[in-house]
């Protein structure tokens, strides 16, 4: 999709004006931290599993051209093949060449974000096939013709009349009319609907969680069984995924999945956690006949080499996202690309460019949340920082900002300057609002009281009484 | 665990030149106000100096000191943010720690190891700096052992929790520990005390409309709690929830922990003033009372303007 980052100070503002999405996100925030918190209570070793997760990772990244060529040995091992694409193009080119190649008309598609982050949709319908997202919340928003708002749960921003109404226009043409109300009926009847688009695929397409090295297999994991019925039942299944998901074995991915399953949803384990090990070998009853493995660079090995390296650790639970409170009162829309929230920002500025996206890492009170609860540990506020450093010093910052802190600097750095220039606005400030403690408009403070009052300032301030009491051998 | 406290000569410290003569016994505190704290409300300072006094410390504010940086480096622009870190440094660093009555300025304090980490001249100053620097309410528990303050408080209050304390520096259970010691204070914990106030230094002037959303949850998490009191211990989050309760008609009482450990809310809280008294009262019936006394801490103006 084309980012629209550069908007999202208008793009917040028409969130917060929209009571739907206020209302879907708050009743969404609530369950996923609740959750969260439960799971993790009856988890005495969290923290451990937490430290030693953190390990795996940076091992696993430490050595990542190796586990890579280790894991595409192994995955040509067991009959499948691997595609690096060095770009988003590159992904879809290659994916859209396979579908070609096989003659296919429909394909079906697992929850992906990765498939989010190259554009892999808009690919596959402008060459003409038949694209249907099946995981629910993917496919309410296909439907809506709207990107993800949520890194596990697409669709976190609809309430359920929105989806009553989506399924009411576009199920007419299945003979399927009737204005639904209660959940299960709905998720009956996209149930229905997809059936037989999985019986009719050609490809399937799905994302994957980790890939092990020591196996070429790949582990998915669903909580609606979509992802198997699009890995088993296509002639031709193709995997699209980020490099940094390879892990060396079978054993260390169990604790991310622990981990994983426990911050996005509060799950012990999810309902589908599901190995695939490649095509349908001699004797297999199923299973594809073709199995493609699209490795996706995209921006991941120049962060390997640089300042953003933590960040390759992030496992895309959406714990940050659930728990942060910008997030949270705007939704995932407002970021203007496919992530959103903490995990967003930082990735965002390096996938689409920093000039586009200098706003995301300023959009956070740095208020550390988000770090406190990744399960990977990874500094989050402290990698938003970095990219107002590199904001600032390519003069991406506002003109406001800038000189607001030019001026502030130059009068902090000469303490009696500042001491004497201050106090008097102080006293004066403090003489006006001495009746009624506040103001309700400040020259020069508009941003602050147009929400807020000010509150007055005592009067004199601290130094200059501190020097009468102390000084004057009080 | 209690560090020991250091027998410096007073004369080694730097700023000691400029500073009046030290108040006390035991170890030597650099106290850092904090901007907010030396131009909106003195009297946090003065609290804090109290609280550290009463401790047993001997405090001492030297002039050079202003801004801590953090705005400078929470906007990417390091440069700023070294040069006031330095400045501060070479202020307070002769003492045997320096105490700010803020997470967040404290927690900018900690943060100065990392700032200079490629700076040989500096890093080590810098990282022996952050090592004795502290937030008021964490170092009088955790470092001086102290079990409880000699203050009262006629209300029910509820701690927010700022977040740079609480993440950054582990301020959780110290503040409220001492406030459990406050005579005829009640505590009422928020539901979401540990949810970020929308503050966030320059972010309330970059988002405002976000942050106005942020801070209205706030409010009506603190106003769910039935208290009539809202304590935490910075200014800049203080000020932002206080502008809004304000703004949506909330007459409740605002104070930095640090004024009412100290027993020094004896003066009106943040966002009110000599008129404030009778709105209180309105809204807080059991609070008249000590509001009515809270006025004359302005200077007996009171009684004019009856």
């Amino acid at each position: 999709m084309q980012p629209q980052s550069h908007n999202f100070a208008d793009n917040a503002r028409r969130a917060l004006g929209d009571h739907k999405l206020r209302q879907a996100m708050g009743r969404a925030k609530d369950g996923f931290i609740g959750k969260r918190a439960a799971a993790i209570a009856i988890v005495p070793e969290w923290q451990r599993i937490r430290a030693e997760a953190k390990e795996l990772r940076s091992h696993a990244q430490d050595n990542l051209d190796y586990y890579l060529e280790e894991y595409e040995a192994q995955v040509q091992a067991n009959g499948g093949q691997v595609h690096w694409a060095a770009s988003a193009g590159d992904a879809c080119q290659a994916i859209v060449d396979i579908c070609q190649r096989v003659g296919a008309r429909t394909v079906t598609k697992g929850k992906s974000m990765v498939g989010e982050e190259v554009g892999l949709n808009q690919a596959l319908e402008a060459a003409g096939f038949e694209t249907i997202e099946t995981d629910l919340g993917e496919y309410i928003i296909q439907l809506a013709g709207e990107p993800p708002s949520h890194i596990i749960a697409p669709a976190v921003h609809k309430t359920r009349d929105e989806v009553a109404d989506l399924f009411q226009q576009n199920h007419r043409q299945y003979g399927l009319t009737e204005r639904l109300n209660d959940r299960p009926a709905l998720v009956d009847e996209a149930r229905r609907v997809l059936r037989d688009k999985f019986l009719a695929a050609d490809v399937g397409i799905t994302g994957a969680n980790f890939l092990i090295a020591e196996s070429g297999q790949h582990v998915l994991i669903t909580n609606e069984g979509n992802g198997d019925l699009t890995s088993c039942l296509p002639r031709v299944h193709i995997v699209i995924t980020g490099i940094e998901k390879v892990m060396p074995t079978l054993e260390d991915t169990t604790s991310l999945i622990r981990l994983l399953d426990a911050s996005a949803t509060g799950q012990q384990i999810s309902n589908y956690t599901s190995l695939y090990s490649g095509p349908k070998r001699a004797g297999d009853l199923d299973g594809p006949d073709e199995f493609h493995v699209v490795l996706v660079d995209n921006g991941r090995s120049r962060m390997l080499g640089g300042a953003f390296r933590e960040m390759l650790r992030c496992i895309r639970c959406g714990a940050c996202l659930n728990h942060c409170p910008v997030y949270g009162n705007i939704g995932g829309h407002a970021y203007g690309w496919v992530y959103p929230g903490p995990m967003g920002s930082v990735i965002t500025p390096i996938m689409v460019g920093l000039e586009e996206a200098a706003s995301l890492p300023n959009a956070c009170t740095l208020n550390g949340r988000c770090g406190e609860v990744c399960p990977m540990s990874i500094p989050l506020p402290d990698l938003l920082r970095k990219h107002r450093e590199t904001a600032f010093r390519e003069g991406l910052a506002s003109a406001g900002t800038r000189w607001g802190l030019a001026g502030w600097a130059f009068l902090a750095r000469r303490p009696r300057l500042y001491q004497l220039a201050l106090r008097l606005p102080m006293k004066l400030m403090g003489l006006l609002g001495r009746r009624r403690g506040r103001f309700r408009k400040l020259p020069l403070a508009a941003a602050w009281t147009a929400g807020r009052d000010m509150p007055a300032p005592q009067g004199d301030t601290f130094m200059a009484q501190w020097a009468k009491r102390r000084g004057g051998g009080a | 665990m209690p560090d020991t406290p250091s027998e410096t000569d007073p004369k080694a410290a730097a700023g000691g030149d400029d500073s009046p003569a030290a108040t006390g016994a035991g170890p030597r505190v650099g106290l850092f106000v904090t901007c907010l704290v030396d131009l909106y409300r003195p009297n946090v300072g003065f609290a804090a100096v109290k609280l550290l006094e009463d401790a047993g410390c001997s405090v001492e504010v030297p002039r050079a000191q202003t801004c801590c940086g953090q705005p400078a480096f929470n906007n990417g622009d390091n440069a700023d943010a070294r040069a006031l870190a330095e400045q501060t440094i070479a202020a307070l660093e002769g003492y045997d720690y320096v105490v700010a009555p803020s997470g967040s300025c404290a927690g900018m304090l900690r943060h100065y190891a990392g700032l200079f980490a490629e700076d040989p001249e500096w890093a080590p100053r810098a990282t022996g700096f952050a090592a004795k620097s502290h937030e008021l309410t964490s170092f009088l528990v955790d470092v001086l052992g102290v079990e409880r303050v000699e203050a009262g408080y006629h209300g029910t209050v509820t701690y927010h929790d700022s977040c740079s304390g609480l993440r950054e520096l582990g301020v959780k259970t110290q503040p409220r520990k001492l406030l459990d010691s406050v005579a005829d204070l009640q505590l009422a914990e928020m539901s979401e005390t540990e949810v970020c106030c929308g503050f966030g230094g320059t972010f309330c002037v970059k988002y405002p409309e976000i942050s106005e959303r942020m801070v209205s949850d706030k409010c009506a998490s603190a106003q769910r709690s039935g208290a009539d009191t809202l304590l935490a211990g910075d200014l800049g989050c203080l000020l932002n929830i206080t502008g809004r309760l304000r703004r949506e008609g909330s007459e409740m009482r605002v104070y930095h922990t640090a004024e009412v450990l100290a027993g020094m809310s004896d003066l009106p809280g943040l966002g009110h003033g000599s008129e404030s008294a009778a709105a209180v009262a309105a809204a807080q019936p059991e609070a008249a009372a000590d509001v009515a006394n809270d006025t004359a801490g302005l200077g007996g103006e009171r009684k004019e303007e009856r």
